[in-house]
C-alpha cells in the first residue's frame, strides 16, 4: 500500500561555519567548561510539526514562496531527511525529481546516464535496457544519445531526466519545480506524458509556482510558510487563500 | 549564508547545543522508519547495509564507471593503472634493493606486492574520510542507503586492486615466488581486507563528514603509515639485524596494525612463511571495527544528510 504519513515532523538544520564544523573548537569548548556564544550551534528549522496523511491516489500541490520549505518537505517525504523530531513513515517506491543534474554524469553518454538514472530509481539493467529505445523517443534526442551529456543543453538534459522518470512506474511521485527549461512543444508532450505517468503513479506531489501545471495535475494543495503548513485541503480552497480571492473568479464569482 | 540569517529558511534559533556529536543529534534522535516503521535503530543500521547490498548493480556499475571516468579520452585507458604501478615498483624496486645492498629478485617483488596491497589499504581509507561529502549531491536529492557509496567505494579500490594484480602476474614470471597451496590463504587474507575497507570507510566517512578537519588528518596520518609500515623496508631483514638497536626498534612494528594487515595478503602472495599471530590481530581489529562502526551507524547514520 502506498502512502505518506507523518506526524509533527521537523527538520532542523545545525549550520557549522568553518570554524564550529571542526574538532578545534569542539574540544576547546569542552575542555575549556564555558559555552560561549561562539560556540553554539545555530540551527535553521526547516521544517516545523509537519502533519501530512497521504494515501494511493493523492495529487497534491505545494505551494509557497520561496525558502517556505517546499524542496525541504519533499525530502522529507522521499525519506532522504529522517526527521530529527516527529516521525516519517514513507511506503513506496520513490521516484524524486528534484535537481535534474544529479546523479548526471556530464563525460558520458546521454545512454549511459539514462542507464545509471533508472539504477538510481530502483530499477534493474534489464528493465532499463527494455525501456532505452521508448526514452529514445520520446526525448527524441536520436543521435545525440550516444554523445556525452557535456555536449547537451539545458533543455535536453530536462527531456532526458523526464523520459527517465516518465519511463518507469514510480509508487510514489515526488517533483520540484524547475522542469520548465523546456521548448512549448516538448512541454506539451511531456505534460501529457507526465498527466499519463501521474495516472499510474499512486501518489503524487509537485512543487510549483506555475498555477496552470498544478490546475493540470494537482486535485489538492498543501501551502508552506516559514517552514509550517498553513493550509491543507482541495487545491482550489489552497490557492484562493494563497493568492487571494480574485485569483480564481470563475467561482462562485460572477464577472466583475 | 550566514548562520543567523531569519526569515529566508523558515525559522532560525540558537541552541546551547555544540560541539560533541551527541549533543547534536542525541536530544533529536531520529525516530522514524523510510520504509518499515518503528524498528530499533541497530535494525536500521543494519537493514541499511543489506538494503544497499541489495542494490549492488547500481554501485557496481558506478564503481566500473569511476574507473573508467578516470581515464577517459586516454589512448590506454584503466590499463594506465597497471602501467603506474609497474612503472613505481620497478623503479623503487632499484632503488631501495641498491641502497640496503639486497639482490633485486627479492626486493622488486618485495616492494610490488606491498605497494598493491597498500594501495588498497589506503584507498578505503583515504577515499572512505570523504566518501559523503564527495557524494554530497546524490544523498541530497536520491533516497539511498548510505552504504551504496561505501561499497562503490570498497568496489572501485578492488578493481584497482585487480588492475595491479596483472603487474604481479608479469613479475611471478620475471621473478618466480615459491607458491604452494598455502599461498591460497591470500583470497581469505583479501576478503578480511574488503570487510576492513567497509568498516574503516562507513566510520571515518560518518565522522569526517561531521568533523571536516578529520579528512586531512587521516590522509597525513595514512601519508605516515606508509614509511612506518615495512613496504619498502624489508621487515625480516630489519628483525635480523646484526645491530641490537635497529632490530629492537623493527620489533615495534608489531604495534602497527597495518604491519598485520600487509602480512596476511603479503606472505602468502610471495610464498613466504605465514604466521599466525597475523591473523588474529587482523580478525580481533575487524570485530571491533565492525561494532564501531556500527555502533556510529545507528547513532548518525541519519544525520548524514543533514551534515553534508
Amino acid at each position: 500500500m502506498v502512502s505518506i504519513t507523518t506526524r509533527d515532523a521537523s527538520v532542523d538544520f545545525p549550520i557549522f561555519d568553518a570554524k564550529s564544523r571542526s574538532l578545534k573548537k569542539t574540544v576547546l569548548g569542552v575542555v575549556g567548561g564555558n559555552i560561549s556564544s561562539d560556540t553554539k550551534v545555530p540551527i535553521i528549522e526547516a521544517l516545523r510539526d509537519i502533519n501530512v496523511d497521504l494515501q494511493h491516489g493523492a495529487r497534491v500541490g505545494l505551494v509557497g514562496h520561496n525558502g517556505a520549505g517546499k524542496s525541504t518537505l519533499l525530502r522529507l517525504l522521499a525519506g532522504i531527511y529522517e526527521p530529527t523530531r516527529g516521525t516519517a513513515v514513507v511506503e513506496g517506491r520513490v521516484a524524486p525529481v528534484f535537481d535534474l543534474g544529479v546523479g548526471m554524469d556530464p563525460e558520458i553518454s546521454g545512454y549511459e546516464n539514462i542507464m545509471i538514472r533508472g539504477l538510481f530509481l530502483g530499477m534493474t539493467r534489464k528493465q532499463m535496457e527494455k525501456r532505452v529505445d521508448d526514452i529514445a523517443d520520446f526525448t527524441e534526442l536520436g543521435d545525440f544519445l550516444s554523445m556525452p551529456l557535456r555536449t547537451y543543453s539545458t533543455g535536453m538534459r530536462v527531456r532526458l531526466a523526464l523520459g527517465v522518470v516518465t519511463s518507469i512506474d514510480p509508487e510514489i511521485l515526488l517533483l520540484d519545480e524547475g522542469i520548465g527549461a523546456v521548448d512549448a512543444a516538448f512541454l506539451e508532450k511531456a505534460r501529457d506524458r507526465l498527466s499519463d505517468l501521474v495516472d499510474r503513479a499512486g501518489l503524487l506531489v509537485f512543487a510549483s509556482h506555475s498555477d496552470e501545471f498544478l490546475m493540470r495535475l494537482c486535485t489538492s494543495a498543501i501551502w508552506m510558510e516559514h517552514g509550517r503548513i498553513r493550509q491543507q485541503g482541495p487545491l482550489k480552497d489552497v490557492l484562493r487563500a494563497y493568492k487571494g480571492p480574485e485569483a480564481y473568479p470563475d467561482e462562485g464569482h460572477g464577472a466583475a | 549564508m550566514t548562520p543567523v540569517s531569519r526569515g529566508v529558511d523558515g525559522v532560525v534559533r540558537h541552541t546551547g547545543a555544540c560541539g560533541p556529536p551527541v549533543d547534536d543529534a542525541g536530544s533529536v534522535e531520529p525516530v522514524s522508519a523510510a520504509t518499515t516503521p518503528v524498528e530499533s535503530p541497530w535494525r536500521r543500521a543494519l537493514a541499511d547495509l543489506a538494503d544497499g547490498w541489495r542494490q549492488r548493480e547500481l554501485w557496481g556499475h558506478l564503481g566500473w564507471q569511476d574507473i573508467r571516468q578516470r581515464y577517459r579520452r586516454s589512448l590506454l585507458g584503466p590499463i594506465w593503472i597497471t602501467i603506474s604501478m609497474a612503472v613505481t615498483a620497478v623503479a623503487l624496486g632499484i632503488l631501495y634493493a641498491g641502497l640496503f645492498g639486497n639482490p633485486l629478485a627479492e626486493q622488486l617483488p618485495y616492494i610490488l606486492v606491498g605497494f598493491i596491497v597498500w594501495g588498497f589499504i589506503a584507498g578505503c581509507i583515504n577515499e572512505g574520510s570523504e566518501v559523503f561529502i564527495a557524494n554530497e549531491g546524490l544523498i541530497k536529492h536520491l533516497p539511498s542507503p548510505i552504504s551504496v557509496h561505501v561499497y562503490r567505494l570498497v568496489w572501485r579500490q578492488i578493481l584497482f586492486f585487480a588492475h595491479n594484480l596483472i603487474v604481479y602476474a608479469v613479475m611471478l614470471i620475471v621473478f618466480p615466488q615459491p607458491l604452494t597451496w598455502m599461498s591460497l590463504a591470500a583470497i581469505p587474507g583479501f576478503l578480511l581486507l574488503m570487510l576492513n575497507g567497509l568498516w574503516i570507510a562507513l566510520l571515518a566517512g560518518i565522522v569526517s563528514t561531521r568533523f571536516r578537519d578529520l579528512t586531512p588528518i587521516t590522509q597525513s596520518i595514512v601519508q605516515l603509515m606508509f614509511f612506518m609500515t615495512p613496504i619498502v623496508w624489508i621487515y625480516e631483514d630489519f628483525l635480523n639485524s646484526p645491530n641490537p638497536a635497529i632490530a629492537e626498534r623493527a620489533r615495534w612494528a608489531e604495534l602497527n596494525p597495518f604491519l598485520h594487515f600487509l602480512e596476511i595478503v603479503r606472505a602468502p602472495m610471495l610464498g613466504a612463511d605465514q604466521n599466525l599471530r597475523h591473523w588474529v590481530v587482523v580478525l580481533a581489529i575487524t570485530v571491533v571495527g565492525w561494532v564501531l562502526a556500527l555502533t556510529v551507524m545507528r547513532r548518525y547514520r541519519a544525520r548524514v544528510a543533514y551534515w553534508v
